[in-house]
């Protein structure tokens, strides 16, 4: 029986890094006394105390610059965003303060932000949305997008050890959905890597967050068809690990890059760049996206079903694909 | 790497030991007229002879804030200049070299030419540079001063800002965390009534910068900011408040600023009347006239300072043309602390 959901799995890394090293420390709105609105850090303040777990006011900015005055005097901030379509309100002191600090003056700004993403949780246009790629393209950052518990917890781990600023993305949707066993030794994820999360010959799906769990499905259905498909987890959205994605394509020679994001100017296109650019002789077929229509997450159900992608849209297109 | 080359300078009238009031008035003296003579030569001749590029905001007529403020700071507090204190970096040990050549985006400046004038910092000298978005930096030297707290140390930030840098939404959500989480800043304004081409009645419509203190808790203070002593009297004060865990002070430093907002803007805007009135309450001369008052220099000794100076900036300039460009092939360093594959 499977024992640990993505979201406790955060809590253990972030909590066995608190235990580790006695400059990281927690800070945002409602985290302490309440755990969080997602309860993450449920227990954290009667273990580690208020110093190390900080409630704020309402601020986005400030807690991100905090985060990164404190990441200056030599502290490892953890700084939470109770919904990451908040994270707009501290956007400048993510892609202009955090990001140039290193480049600008040497100065290395090693923070983390958590911020709790994704739809399919009928949260409505503010509260579902994946931002993603936002932060992909500024230079300096590094973007996070666990799939697994076993991911989240070795990525934040990893996250919270690096020294530039990470953007660690949680999808809400897999917080109690997903549930695996964890290994009881420590370990951590290299930041930069992909998975190979299903070995396959015939198509490569590259995705990453709760997609996953859709490519996931469509390849089962696709292997009872008899087609072979491999699944790429990206993890990492930025840097982009090019070296595994572009292994997987020249096997298979045939690519959908899907994620949960809108279209226009997601990780899609840069992932499909990067193939037609590097892969392009080894390619049977295009390359093809599947992801949300460029359009607001909307609330009510029918609309965020039709909104979201979903095994059966990979299928689909998968099939389409595969007799090109 | 681009940054964080600790250059050994020892400001050649600043003696630290000298801190009877005269040797004081001394120090004062020195490092606003280095800052004036710097900026001087930056604006209007560098800059005029193309040698300086983009940008150039300087703060004629408000040296005495910066100096009387960073007068009051020890070695391990961290300093948030804003865009008009460039005495905080000769304070804190950057050579004006570096100053120089950071102006003219040269390898030896203090950014090596990764950003231009005075968004420079410097992590070993405990100096933070400044992004151009105003006011972001408050919350960060909130961030810094709660660390300071948590380490156990009696450390504290000073953050310093324009009148109109209140207006942004960072601005208060720094002051109002430094306030509840009794944070050890030492806030500054130098409020010199413009913002750009914006008088202050524009930009707020309390009358004091000081007013918006207590609405954060925050006890505020109005000096003259033309006045080096009353700059250095009042921060101490703010100071000891903060370091005594007291949380956050703020001090309004009242003076204008003397040129246009920069380089190439002409202030016609401003009423004539106001620069003059405002000429005579130079904060450099009014230092001199005390210092002469009451025996602690002698006008020769005011004047020798001044030619050191001069000199030294001669130097500095020198140094800083002989400064090499940097090398486009570190274009790609220093991003990340290793380079990801594939960038
Ligand atoms: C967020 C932001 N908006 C606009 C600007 C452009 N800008 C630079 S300085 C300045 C005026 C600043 O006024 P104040 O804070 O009073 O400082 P002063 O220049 O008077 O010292 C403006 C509008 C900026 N740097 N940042």
């Amino acid at each position: 029986m499977a024992t640990t959901t993505y979201l406790e799995a955060i809590r253990e890394g972030l909590w066995e890094e608190m235990e580790r090293d006695p400059n990281v420390f927690c800070i945002g709105e409602d985290i302490a006394v309440y755990g969080g609105a997602f309860k993450v850090t449920a227990g954290f303040l009667e273990h580690f105390g208020e110093k190390r777990v900080v409630d704020t006011p309402i601020s986005e900015s400030a807690i991100v610059g905090a985060a990164i005055g404190a990441g200056f005097i030599g502290l490892r901030p953890v700084a939470e965003m109770q919904f990451a379509d908040f994270i707009t309100c501290g956007f400048d002191q993510i892609v202009n303060f955090a990001a140039k600090c290193r480049y600008r003056w040497g100065a290395g700004v090693p923070i983390v932000i958590r911020a709790p993403s994704g739809g399919g949780v009928h949260g409505g246009p503010f509260h579902s949305q994946n931002p993603e790629a936002w932060f992909a393209h500024v230079p300096g950052l590094k973007v996070l997008c666990p799939a697994t518990a076993y991911d989240a917890k070795g990525l934040i781990k990893s996250a919270i050890r690096d020294n530039d600023p990470v953007l660690f993305f949680e999808h809400k949707a897999l917080y109690r959905r997903i549930k695996e066993d964890l290994p009881e030794q420590e370990y951590t994820v290299p930041i930069g890597k992909a998975a190979i999360y299903r070995d396959g010959t015939d198509l490569s799906i590259i995705t990453y967050g709760a997609m996953l769990y859709e490519a996931s499905q469509a390849a089962g259905d696709l292997a009872a068809e008899g087609y072979s498909v491999e699944i790429v987890d990206l993890r990492t959205v930025f840097p982009l690990d090019e070296e595994t994605v572009l292994a997987s394509v020249r096997k298979t020679a045939r690519a959908i890059v899907l994620h949960e994001d809108t279209l226009t100017g997601g990780i899609g296109g840069e992932v499909v760049a990067r193939i037609t650019e590097k892969a392009f002789e080894y390619l049977d077929a295009p390359v093809v996206r599947i992801a949300a229509p460029d359009t607001p997450v909307p609330y009510s159900s029918p609309l965020e079903q039709a909104f979201l992608p979903t095994a059966a849209k990979v299928t689909a297109k998968a099939r389409w694909l595969l007799q090109y | 790497m681009a940054a964080v080359r600790p250059m050994q300078w020892t400001p050649t009238a600043a003696a630290p030991e000298q801190d009877s009031e005269a040797g004081l008035s001394r120090r004062f003296l020195y490092y606003m007229a280095l800052m004036r003579e710097a900026e001087g030569r930056i604006q209007d001749k560098l800059y005029r002879q193309g040698k300086v590029l983009g940008g150039v905001y300087i703060g004629r007529g408000q040296e005495a804030i910066p100096v009387g403020a960073g007068l009051t700071t020890r070695p391990n507090d961290f300093l948030f200049p804003s865009h008009r204190d460039m005495a905080l970096y000769f304070i804190r040990g950057v050579h004006p070299r570096e100053v120089f050549a950071q102006y003219m985006g040269r390898a030896g400046g203090l950014t090596g030419g990764r950003d231009g004038n005075m968004h420079m910092g410097d992590m070993n000298r405990r100096i933070s540079a400044i992004i151009s978005a105003l006011a972001a930096w408050i919350p960060v030297a909130a961030g810094a001063a709660m660390a300071m707290r948590y380490l156990g140390t009696s450390d504290i930030t000073y953050a310093f800002f324009g009148d109109g840098s209140t207006s942004r939404g960072d601005w208060h959500e720094g002051v109002n965390l430094a306030a509840v989480q009794k944070a050890p800043v030492v806030l500054i304004c130098n409020n010199n009534q413009w913002a750009y081409s914006t008088p202050l009645d524009k930009q707020m419509a309390c009358a004091h910068v000081a007013d918006r203190g207590p609405a954060y808790g925050i006890p505020s203070e109005i000096v003259d900011g033309n006045d080096v002593w009353a700059v250095y009297h009042a921060t101490q004060r703010a100071a000891d408040h903060a370091r005594s865990g007291l949380g956050p002070y703020m001090i309004e430093c009242k003076t204008f600023r003397m040129t246009g907002h920069s380089a190439h803007d002409p202030a016609s805007y401003v009423p004539a009347h106001l620069f003059e009135e405002w000429a005579r309450k130079d904060p450099i001369e009014r230092l001199e006239r005390l210092m002469v008052e009451r025996g602690y220099a002698g006008r020769d000794e005011i004047d020798d300072i001044h030619a050191g100076i001069r000199q030294e900036v001669d130097e500095a300039i020198a140094w800083a043309e002989n400064s090499p460009y940097p090398d486009p092939e570190t274009l790609l360093d220093n991003v990340y602390e290793t380079r990801p594959a594939g960038t």
